[in-house]
This record gives C-alpha cells, sequence and structure tokens, in this order.
C-alpha cells in the first residue's frame, strides 16, 4: 500500500532534486555549499562581462551611421 | 581634458557640494540628457537592484494580505513565493556587482560620499530583511534556520531584544519595520545620485613612455568623454 500525502500533489519546486543534504565544496579553511559557489562565480562572471562587453548605442546613432 | 557639455554639466553637478536631498530644485535638476560615460553595462546594475526590490516589495505585499496558508498550499501561492524568493536573490546578485563596480570606480569621488554611505547602510539593511524573510516562512525551514541563528545572535549579546525564534517579532521585523528602513534609505540613495550625477570613471591616464634618454613623453593620451 502507498501512503501518499498531500504534499505529492503538489506541483515540482525545483527543476532538481533538492531533498539531500547540500554539496559542499571544502578545501583547507575554505568551506562553502556548491549552490552558493555557483552564485558567486556567476556574479563574477556577469561582472567580468559587464566590463568586457560593448554597450549598444541608441538606435538614431547606428541609423545615422548607415 | 574634458571636452562634452554633457560631462562639463556632470562636473558641475558635482561641484555643487553642501546641498541635501532637500535642495533638489527646479534649477539644480540634473539634465535628461545622460553623460557619454554611462553607455556601459556596469552602470545598469543600481537600476536592475532597484527594479529587483520593486517585485520584492510588491510580491511581499501580496504574500501579507493572503498569509502562511496561502504561499504554503495553493499553486498561486506558491509562484508568488517563487517570484518573492528569486527577486531577492536577483537583488542582492544585482547589489554585489554594483557594490563591486562602484567600489572599483572609487564612487565616493566628487562629493559622494553620502551617496555611497546610504548605498553601504542599504547593503547593511537588506541582509536583516532577507535573514527575517527565511524566518518568516512559517515552514520546518524557518525553524532550522531560527534555531541555528538564536546561538549566533546570543553569542553577540542582541538575542534578548532580537529573538530569532520569535515569529512575531521576526514576522513584524520583516513586513514593516525593514522594509520601511531599506525603502527610506533606497529612495535617499537614489536621490542622492540624481543630485550628484553617476560617477564618472577614472579619467583615462595619459600613457608616459620613458625614453632611453630620461626624456618622458606622452603617448595614447585621450580626451575623457
Amino acid at each position: 500500500m502507498t501512503i501518499t500525502s498531500p504534499f505529492d500533489q503538489l506541483p515540482a519546486g525545483a527543476i532538481v532534486n533538492l531533498d539531500h543534504p547540500a554539496h559542499m565544496v571544502h578545501w583547507h579553511f575554505f568551506q562553502m555549499s556548491v549552490a552558493n559557489v555557483v552564485v558567486v562565480v556567476a556574479m563574477l562572471l556577469v561582472f567580468a562581462l559587464a566590463i568586457a562587453l560593448p554597450f549598444p548605442k541608441p538606435a538614431r546613432r547606428r541609423k545615422e551611421a548607415s | 581634458m574634458s571636452s562634452s557639455p554633457l560631462l562639463r554639466k556632470a562636473q558641475s553637478d558635482v561641484s555643487r557640494q553642501g546641498a541635501g536631498v532637500g535642495a533638489l530644485t527646479q534649477e539644480s535638476r540634473p539634465s535628461p540628457y545622460q553623460p557619454a560615460y554611462l553607455r556601459s553595462w556596469i552602470y545598469v546594475f543600481g537600476l536592475a537592484t532597484a527594479a529587483a526590490l520593486a517585485v520584492v516589495v510588491v510580491s511581499g505585499v501580496i504574500l501579507s494580505l493572503k498569509g502562511p496558508e496561502w504561499w504554503q498550499d495553493a499553486q498561486l501561492g506558491h509562484f508568488f513565493n517563487s517570484i518573492h524568493l528569486w527577486s531577492v536573490e536577483l537583488a542582492f546578485f544585482f547589489m554585489v556587482i554594483h557594490l563591486w563596480g562602484k567600489y572599483w570606480m572609487a564612487a565616493w569621488r566628487g562629493g559622494r560620499a553620502r551617496v555611497w554611505m546610504t548605498g553601504a547602510i542599504a547593503l547593511l539593511v537588506a541582509i536583516p530583511a532577507a535573514f527575517t524573510g527565511y524566518l518568516s516562512q512559517q515552514s520546518f525551514d524557518a525553524q532550522w534556520v531560527s534555531l541555528h541563528a538564536k546561538d549566533a545572535l546570543n553569542s553577540i549579546g542582541v538575542g534578548a531584544f532580537f529573538n530569532a525564534t520569535n515569529f512575531g517579532q521576526m514576522y513584524n521585523y520583516h513586513v514593516l519595520l525593514l522594509p520601511v528602513a531599506l525603502t527610506t534609505i533606497a529612495v535617499a540613495h537614489i536621490a542622492l545620485v540624481r543630485r550628484h550625477g553617476a560617477v564618472p570613471p577614472f579619467e583615462r591616464s595619459v600613457r608616459v613612455q620613458q625614453l632611453p634618454d630620461g626624456d618622458a613623453v606622452s603617448v595614447g593620451a585621450r580626451d575623457e568623454g
């Protein structure tokens, strides 16, 4: 007999299974969850891209240039 | 060095110091035109943070009107709960990148000390605002977080008047005291940015090339703006 709970009827709360302890990155004194490492790396990446990528010119100027 | 009228306008705005937010008069109102140096992605993260915070406030008001049973059980409640969570995640994501950008620009230059300080205070207020949100979920997660946090808060001596296991107190902090404080500081921060203008990048440095005989010539010097 399968026992179901009301929570089984709910839509998935996440696209991956989060029902487990967090995976950790542990190196000497450094310890951080993988999720937080991913967020920090993503912030560094977006920061670098924000500096490196050119900002689009206004449409008026593009028209003048063409 | 500065040839652009817009940059000169921005610099003249910066040079007018000593007046507070209340001095945003018709005459001193910043130009509707933006300086050329704002055409960089690094300048968009302040506005992105403000936009995310607006979504946080609107979704939070909806959640507070409906209550914990709704955001725990109803599908639409789950949706707004997720909107609230992910807008907070994005707000902090953008806020940190905004902080990095402004730090490396030394954004307190040109009489912008109050702009920098209000931004720093906004970050410091946003952290407990988010923390009390974790405590206000009415879930096992909230209990887990509060029972761990109380030890940390007790260890620094604030547990007597900031009790993480007191739901009513934490909820009040989360939906009233901290949002009012954060919104007030954020509005002051934005008004001060409007008053002083966004900080320009460092003046493009004149690259000096040392010749073998000791004379120095400048090469690659470019006008800012």
